[in-house]
């Protein structure tokens, strides 16, 4: 088990690929102390940058920096980065071809305390409609530090959203865990349960065990990178089992639920669901409220599981 | 020596500062800084200055605040609290799930409200709507809007600074709550907003510069602002974030803190 916050990963890979990388920076908007990359400051000062409370401004100058030759990670809460620099991640690094690592940070129910302002259902979403852009959840430290590393090496814009707070290991350090690339946490013929992110993966995991103990087996899927989709392991799951459940900490219009209906539609069609918001904002609760109140809960997956086995 | 003409604001301060520092308490964790250091210019906003009237939130024709540092939303909640807007015993349900009291401002669960906040930078744009539809019904009300000095990096601002004297909004009465301090550090250190007066002034704006935390000055300067014929007004507050909470006061990570029940109930005892 790790014993590091999302977040200290977050700043120690970056902090690693640094000492090597002379070209990575990294950008903040007066939410250093959120995101924890404060060390990275102490150790690199020349290369941290906080604009103060200024998302647009943020995105201009990384795009910049990008153009530099830099390599800049950028992170705000993900409600910011989406919705505030919008436009200037789509046209000043997406549409421009530069090399922009944005991250948002507290994803969908985690923004808890910080209520609907704060409460990013839609950012997948939005970024997926950036042609060619890059996007990622890791739901542990371990891939975490994977994909992070892959999205630098990666020539061209990225978007990760980042757990911030807690800490979870799910996998080996010699598992293997390659951006663009589904992993499958757990074979099963019944139904496959496509899940991504810190909230969902493991309350996917224990919801797939409540149902084995009914006599159910699904596959279960961590898919980390919602774009460009593991069309192929989509479409082998739905091939197999018959029925997709995806799961997202976000709403339902177009995530990775979206990607997904999307590429069976177009391949395979077969039932799909989703354990995801509907047309709702978000609101102010703990996080464990919040997962109540949305139904990211195992018991609402195995329920929903059931009922789209039904339609198979 | 004259008699302290402000008694009743600073008894009325104190108990919105206590009723503050109770409802994060007892949460457990908050906004408490930026809360603290707009306790005072609430308190004589609506115990002297706004027309409004508690039970009839949404009376027409009255003024209007927009809290843009949404984020100081208990230090308001307290304010309505205190004056009937609503039951203070609300008070201790803020953040908790289905709360009529979130920690930003919303105006659509909130008796009392004017506008939704809480993505800092949007609400001196939605303070000049206000005050532009109130201009076509009108009506001589004010808005009032307050901004933190952290937020005034959002760009966002500074089109609204140049929208409001363009359309010549001399009811818009706004304050930069300058307590110093962002989420990362001193404002000066992060990104400074140096100088705040000449800049306004620069945009077109009438300009004052308070102690935030004296009721002679805030008066004087809102009665000066209401005075503009032509211009809209920012008065740039010198305030202490966190004032008044004695393990907050000035402290640099007091934007955010969890604290205990019984902290709150020492800085409470310690207000007098
Ligand atoms: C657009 C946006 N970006 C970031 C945040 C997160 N945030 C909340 S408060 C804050 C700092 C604000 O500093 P300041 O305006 O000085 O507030 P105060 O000191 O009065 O509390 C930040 C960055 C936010 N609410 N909105
Ligand atoms: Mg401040």
């Amino acid at each position: 088990m790790s014993d590091k916050d999302m977040r200290d990963v977050y700043t120690e890979t970056l902090m690693e690929m640094a000492d090597a990388d002379q070209r990575i920076c990294v950008l903040e908007a007066d939410l250093m102390r959120a995101t924890g990359t404060g060390s990275f400051k102490d150790k690199f000062p020349e290369r941290a940058f906080n604009v103060g409370v200024a998302e647009a401004n943020m995105v201009g100058v990384a795009s910049g920096l990008s153009a530099g030759g830099k390599i800049p990670w950028a992170a705000t809460f993900g409600c910011f980065a989406a919705r505030r620099s919008y436009d200037q991640f789509f046209i000043s690094a997406n549409y421009a071809q530069q090399n922009v690592k944005l991250v948002g940070t507290d994803p969908g129910v985690t923004a808890a305390f910080n209520g609907g302002t704060h409460m990013p259902f839609e950012d997948t979403g939005l970024m997926r409609c950036i042609p060619g852009l890059v996007i990622f959840e890791p739901c542990d430290s371990v891939s975490l530090k994977s994909l992070i590393r892959q999205a630098t090496e990666h020539k061209g814009s990225t978007y990760m959203r980042l757990q911030r707070k807690g800490k979870y290991t799910l996998y080996g350090e010699s598992d293997e865990i390659v951006l663009g690339k589904g992993n499958v946490l757990k074979e099963g013929e019944d139904l496959t349960i496509i899940a991504s992110g810190y909230v969902m993966v493991p309350e996917a995991l224990a919801a797939a065990e409540m149902l084995a103990d009914e006599g159910i087996n699904a596959r279960v899927i961590d898919m980390h990178t919602v774009k460009p989709l593991d069309r192929k392991l989509v479409v082998e799951s739905a091939e197999k089992t018959g029925a997709v459940l995806v799961c997202e900490n976000h709403q339902k219009k177009g995530g990775l639920f979206s990607a997904v209906a999307e590429c069976l539609g177009e391949e395979y069609p077969a039932p799909v669901a989703a354990v995801a918001v509907e047309d709702q904002f978000g609101q102010v609760g703990t996080l464990e409220y919040l997962k109540e109140a949305y139904g990211f809960t195992k018991e609402n997956i195995a329920e929903k599981a059931k009922a789209l086995i039904k339609r198979k | 020596m004259s008699e302290n003409k402000y008694k009743d604001l600073e008894d009325l301060a104190k108990d919105i500062r206590k009723k503050t520092i109770d409802s994060i308490g007892f949460l457990g964790v908050g906004h408490i800084g930026g809360a603290m250091s707009i306790a005072d210019l609430l308190t004589i906003l609506y115990y002297r200055k706004m027309h409004v009237d508690p039970s009839n939130p949404k009376m027409e024709d009255r003024d209007k605040l927009v809290l843009s540092k949404g984020h100081a939303g208990p230090a308001l909640y307290s304010t309505l609290a205190q004056k009937g807007f609503f039951p203070e015993q609300w008070l201790r349900t803020l953040n908790v799930g289905g709360t009529n009291l979130p920690s930003h401002c919303d105006m659509n669960r909130t008796p009392g409200i004017d506008m939704t906040t809480g993505s800092l930078g949007q609400g001196l744009s939605s303070a000049i709507g206000l005050a532009l539809a109130m201009r076509l019904d009108k009506s001589e009300r004010n808005v009032f809007a307050i901004i933190g000095d952290g937020e005034s990096q959002e760009g966002q601002n500074w089109e609204a600074a140049m929208t409001a004297s363009q359309f010549r909004l001399n009811k818009l009465i706004a304050f930069t709550d300058y307590n110093k301090m962002q989420i990362d550090g001193y404002t000066s250190e992060i990104m400074s907003i140096d100088d705040p007066e000449a800049k306004w002034k620069a945009f077109g704006w009438n300009t004052d510069r308070v102690n935030g935390h004296s009721f002679a000055e805030l008066d004087a300067a809102i009665d000066r602002a209401r005075e503009s014929k032509d211009k809209p007004t920012m008065i740039i507050m010198d305030t202490i974030k966190g004032k008044g909470c004695s393990f907050a006061e000035g402290v640099i990570t007091n934007h955010n803190m969890a604290f205990t029940y019984e902290q709150a109930k020492e800085a409470i005892e310690a207000l007098g």
